[in-house]
C-alpha cells in the first residue's frame, strides 16, 4: 500500500492523466498559430491574449470530453469500499488491477471525484453547444423575418418572446422539467416544434439561394430533408427506424427546456440586428435588383450580422452550461447517479464542512469552462471590432 | 407619457394573465392532480377512486373554467358530499356555508391554502417575501455601489492596466454562478476544516471556529455580519460583474465624447471631468441594467436560499414546486411575474426620465 499523495503528487498524476489533452491542445495551437493569417476571424483570435486563453480553456474541456475514456482513472459509478469522503490523493485499500489512488478524493458514495468530473464534462459539452445551436436556429428563423417584415408578425412574436422572458428561469424549469410533465407528452410536443426549426431554416436557406438552379437546389434540399427528418424522427419522437438517433426522455426534457429558455433572447438579438441592417444600402440594392425577401434576409442580412452572433453564441454556451448546472443543482431531469457537474455540486454541498472536495472540484470545473467561453467571446468581440 | 404608461400597463396585465394561465395549466396537468389526490387522500387509491376524488373536489372540470374561478372572474364550483353536506370552492373556505360568497379568487383576495405549510398562501408568501426583502436590500447595498465604482474606474481610462484587471475581475464574477461561488465561499471562509478559518482560529484572530457561518437560518431571527455576509456576497458577486461591464461600456463611450475632450482642453482636471461631466451621463444605461437584473436576482435568491437554508421567498418556491403544492406555486409565480413586469416598467420609465434625449410619443 502506498503513501497518501501530497498536492504536488496529485497535480503531477492528474497532468499525466490529461496527456492526450495536452497533445491535442499543442497540435491545435501549433497548426492554428502557423496558419493564423489564412484562417479569418478564427486566426485573428491568436492575436489577442484574452482570446487565446479563453480558447485554450474551452478546448481543454472539449478534448477532455472527447478523450474521457482514456483520462478517467476509475469507473465513475463504481463504489469502492473504504473510500467514502476520503481526501484527495488517498490510495486505494486494495488496488488490484485498478488505478492505485483517488486523485481528487472520494464522494459520499465512495466514487472517484476525478473521474466523475471528467465524465461530467462529457455530459455538459454534449448538451450545451447543441442546445445553444437549436436556440439560435429558432431565434434566427423567427427573428430575421420579424425584424425584416415588422408589422403584426413582429408584434406577435415579440409579445411571445417577452412572455417567456418574463418568467423567472427557475420557475420555468420547475414547471417544465418534472416526471409528471413527461407523462403528459408536452416535452415531446415542444421538441416536435423546436426541432423543426433547423430543418426549416436550412430548407429556406438553400431554396432562396439556389431556386434559379433547380438541380442543385433539389440535391441540397433533398439531402437536408432526408438527414433532417431522419434525425427528427429519432430525436423528437424516439422513432428512428434505424435506431441511430435516439434521446433519453430525461435528456430530451432538459434539452427542450434549455432551448425554450434561450430562444427568446436570441430572437430579440437577431431582430434588433435585422432592424439595424435592413436600412443599409446593400439591402436596398438587393431589393432594387429584385431579390426575394428570403434571399435578402438569409444571404444579405444574416451574413452581415454574424460578428455579434458568433460572440453571443460563445457567451450563450456558457450561460447554457450555467443553466444545466442549475437544473442539476435542483435535481431536475437528472438521474441520481448522473455525474453532471450541477448534481455533483448539489450532492457534495450537504457535507461541505467535512469533505469539501466532492463539491468544489465540479464547481471549479464548471466555473473554468464558463470563464473560458466568456474570455473567448471577449477576444472574438475585440478582434471582430478591429475590422 | 400618460398614453405610454397606459399602453405599457395594458401589455403588462395581458402578459400577467397569459403567464398565470400558463402556470395554472402546467401545475394542473392530470399527473399533478393524480399526485395531489394521492397525497391528500390515500397513496393506495385505485385509478377509479382518484377519478371520484378529483370529481368530488372540483378538479375534474376544464382547466380554463377553473382558472377563471382561481382568478375570481367565474363563480366558484359547488357540489355536495355523499352525505349531502354542501361543498364548493368558496363554501369550503367560508366559516358559514350559507353565507359563502359566489366568487372567491385572487381578485377577491383569496389565494388559497398551502398544503406544505398548512397555512394560507398569503401568509406563507408574505413570510418568505419579508425574509427575502432583507436579503435583497443588503444585496443591493453591497452590489450596486461596488459594481458602479468598478465600472467607472475601469471605463475611465480605456485600455489601461486598471481597465484590464478590473474587466477580468468582472468577467470572472459573471462566469461564476451562485451555486459555484456559494460553495467556494463556504469552503474558503466558513469551514472549520478547510480554507481560511482554521488558520485564523489558530492565530487567534477569530473567537469562534469559523470566520463566517455557512448557513443563514439564524438570520431569520437576527441578521448579523457573521451569518449574512456569505449569502449576500454570493448573490452580489454574480450580478456585480454584469452591471460593472455595462457601466464600463457606457463610461468608455461617454469618455470618447467631444464635450469631455473640450472640458479637458479647457484645463479641467481629470478628476473633475469624471465627476462633473462624465458620471451623470454614464450612469443612465446602468440604471436600466440594474432594474433588469431583478429577474436574475430572483434566480440567485432561489439558489442562495436553498444553499444557505434561508427560509425566504425562493426557499418557499422550491418547497412549493418540490411538493406539488399547486396553489402556493401559483401564488409564488404571480409574485415573481409581477416583480419582473414592474421592474421592467420602472426601468423603461426611469430611462426616459433620466435621459432627456429620449421622448416618448
Amino acid at each position: 500500500m502506498m503513501e497518501p499523495l501530497g498536492w504536488g503528487g496529485i497535480l503531477a498524476r492528474a497532468a499525466v492523466q490529461f496527456l492526450p489533452v495536452w497533445i491535442a491542445l499543442a497540435a491545435v495551437f501549433a497548426v492554428s498559430i502557423r496558419f493564423r493569417r489564412r484562417l479569418g476571424l478564427y486566426g485573428k483570435l491568436f492575436d489577442s491574449g484574452i482570446g487565446m486563453a479563453g480558447f485554450a480553456i474551452v478546448m481543454f474541456w472539449v478534448f477532455t470530453a472527447l478523450f474521457a475514456g482514456w483520462i478517467i482513472t476509475h469507473d465513475p459509478l463504481a463504489q469502492l469500499s473504504g473510500m467514502r469522503n476520503v481526501a484527495p490523493g488517498t490510495p486505494l485499500a486494495s488496488a488490484e488491477g485498478l488505478y492505485p489512488v483517488y486523485l481528487f478524493g472520494g464522494d459520499s458514495l465512495a466514487r472517484d471525484v476525478f473521474s466523475r468530473m471528467v465524465v461530467g464534462a462529457q455530459r455538459v459539452l454534449a448538451i450545451a453547444p447543441a442546445a445553444t445551436l437549436f436556440a439560435f436556429m429558432m431565434g434566427i428563423t423567427l427573428g430575421v423575418p420579424a425584424g425584416y417584415f415588422s408589422g403584426r408578425l413582429d408584434t406577435g412574436l415579440t409579445f411571445l418572446a417577452n412572455l417567456v422572458l418574463a418568467f423567472p428561469v427557475i420557475l420555468l424549469f420547475y414547471l417544465l422539467v418534472t416526471p409528471e410533465i413527461r407523462a403528459t407528452g408536452i416535452p415531446t410536443a415542444l421538441a416536435a416544434i423546436l426541432f423543426l426549426f433547423p430543418i426549416l431554416f436550412l430548407t429556406i436557406l438553400w431554396n432562396s439561394r439556389f431556386f434559379t438552379n433547380p438541380r442543385k437546389r433539389s440535391i441540397y434540399i433533398g439531402v437536408t430533408l432526408a438527414v433532417g427528418l431522419w434525425a427528427y424522427s429519432g430525436l423528437a419522437f424516439n422513432a428512428d427506424p434505424l435506431g441511430v438517433f435516439a434521446m433519453d426522455p430525461n435528456l430530451l426534457n432538459v434539452f427542450v427546456a434549455v432551448v425554450f429558455v434561450n430562444a427568446p433572447t436570441v430572437f430579440r438579438i437577431v431582430r434588433g440586428l435585422t432592424l439595424d441592417i435592413k436600412t443599409r444600402d446593400y439591402v436596398a440594392a438587393a431589393q432594387t435588383r429584385g431579390e426575394g425577401p428570403w434571399y435578402i434576409m438569409l444571404w444579405e442580412i444574416l451574413p452581415n450580422a454574424r460578428g455579434p452572433l458568433i460572440v453571443d453564441f460563445c457567451l450563450r454556451i456558457g450561460y447554457t452550461t450555467i443553466l444545466l448546472g442549475t437544473l442539476g443543482f435542483f435535481g431536475l431531469g437528472v438521474s441520481p447517479e448522473s455525474p453532471d457537474w450541477g448534481s455533483t455540486i448539489n450532492d457534495g454541498r450537504r457535507l461541505l464542512t467535512i469533505a469539501p472536495h466532492p463539491a468544489v472540484v465540479p464547481a471549479l470545473a464548471l466555473m473554468s469552462l464558463v470563464l473560458g467561453l466568456n474570455l473567448l467571446a471577449d477576444g472574438l468581440r475585440e478582434e471582430s471590432l478591429k475590422d | 407619457m400618460a398614453r405610454f404608461l397606459a399602453r405599457r400597463l395594458v401589455t403588462m396585465v395581458l402578459t400577467a394573465l397569459c403567464l398565470t394561465l400558463g402556470v395554472f395549466v402546467l401545475t394542473n396537468l392530470q399527473p399533478n392532480l393524480v399526485k395531489l389526490a394521492k397525497t391528500e387522500a390515500s397513496a393506495r387509491m385505485t385509478d377509479a377512486e382518484v377519478e371520484t376524488w378529483l370529481a368530488r373536489n372540483g378538479y375534474a372540470r376544464p382547466a380554463l373554467v377553473r382558472y377563471g374561478e382561481w382568478l375570481g372572474v367565474l363563480p366558484g364550483w359547488t357540489g355536495a358530499d355523499p352525505d349531502g353536506r354542501p361543498r364548493g370552492r368558496c363554501i369550503d373556505r367560508a366559516p358559514d356555508p350559507a353565507a359563502a360568497p359566489r366568487f372567491c379568487g385572487v381578485l377577491q383576495g383569496n389565494w388559497g391554502f398551502s398544503t406544505v405549510f398548512k397555512s394560507g398562501v398569503i401568509d406563507a408568501i408574505g413570510r418568505g417575501l419579508g425574509a427575502t426583502g432583507w436579503l435583497m436590500l443588503w444585496v443591493m447595498i453591497v452590489m450596486v455601489p461596488s459594481a458602479l465604482v468598478l465600472g467607472v474606474l475601469a471605463g475611465m481610462r480605456e485600455g489601461s492596466a486598471t481597465d484590464r484587471s478590473l474587466s477580468t475581475v468582472a468577467i470572472v464574477t459573471t462566469a461564476t454562478p451562485e451555486y459555484v461561488s456559494g460553495v467556494v465561499l463556504i469552503v474558503a471562509l466558513a469551514s472549520s476544516t478547510a480554507g481560511l478559518s482554521p488558520l485564523l482560529a489558530e492565530w487567534g484572530l477569530i473567537s469562534g471556529r469559523t470566520l463566517f457561518l455557512g448557513t443563514a437560518t439564524s438570520a431569520m431571527e437576527k441578521i448579523t455580519f457573521w451569518n449574512f455576509t456569505l449569502p449576500v456576497t454570493t448573490i452580489a458577486l454574480y450580478g456585480m460583474g454584469y452591471i460593472a461591464r455595462m457601466t464600463r461600456a457606457s463610461m468608455t463611450e461617454v469618455m470618447r465624447e467631444q464635450y469631455i475632450r473640450t472640458a479637458r482642453l479647457k484645463g479641467v482636471s481629470f478628476r473633475q471631468v469624471v465627476m462633473r461631466h462624465a458620471l451623470r451621463n454614464a450612469l443612465i444605461a446602468p440604471f436600466t441594467v440594474i432594474m433588469l437584473q431583478f429577474p436574475w436576482l430572483l434566480n440567485g435568491v432561489v439558489i442562495v436560499e436553498t444553499l444557505f437554508n434561508y427560509k425566504g421567498f425562493g426557499w418557499t418556491l422550491v418547497q412549493a414546486a418540490g411538493n406539488n403544492d399547486i396553489e402556493l406555486l401559483l401564488g409564488c409565480s404571480v409574485v415573481a411575474v409581477v416583480v419582473v413586469l414592474v421592474t421592467q416598467l420602472i426601468s423603461d420609465v426611469g430611462y426616459v426620465y433620466l435621459n432627456p434625449r429620449i421622448r416618448v410619443s
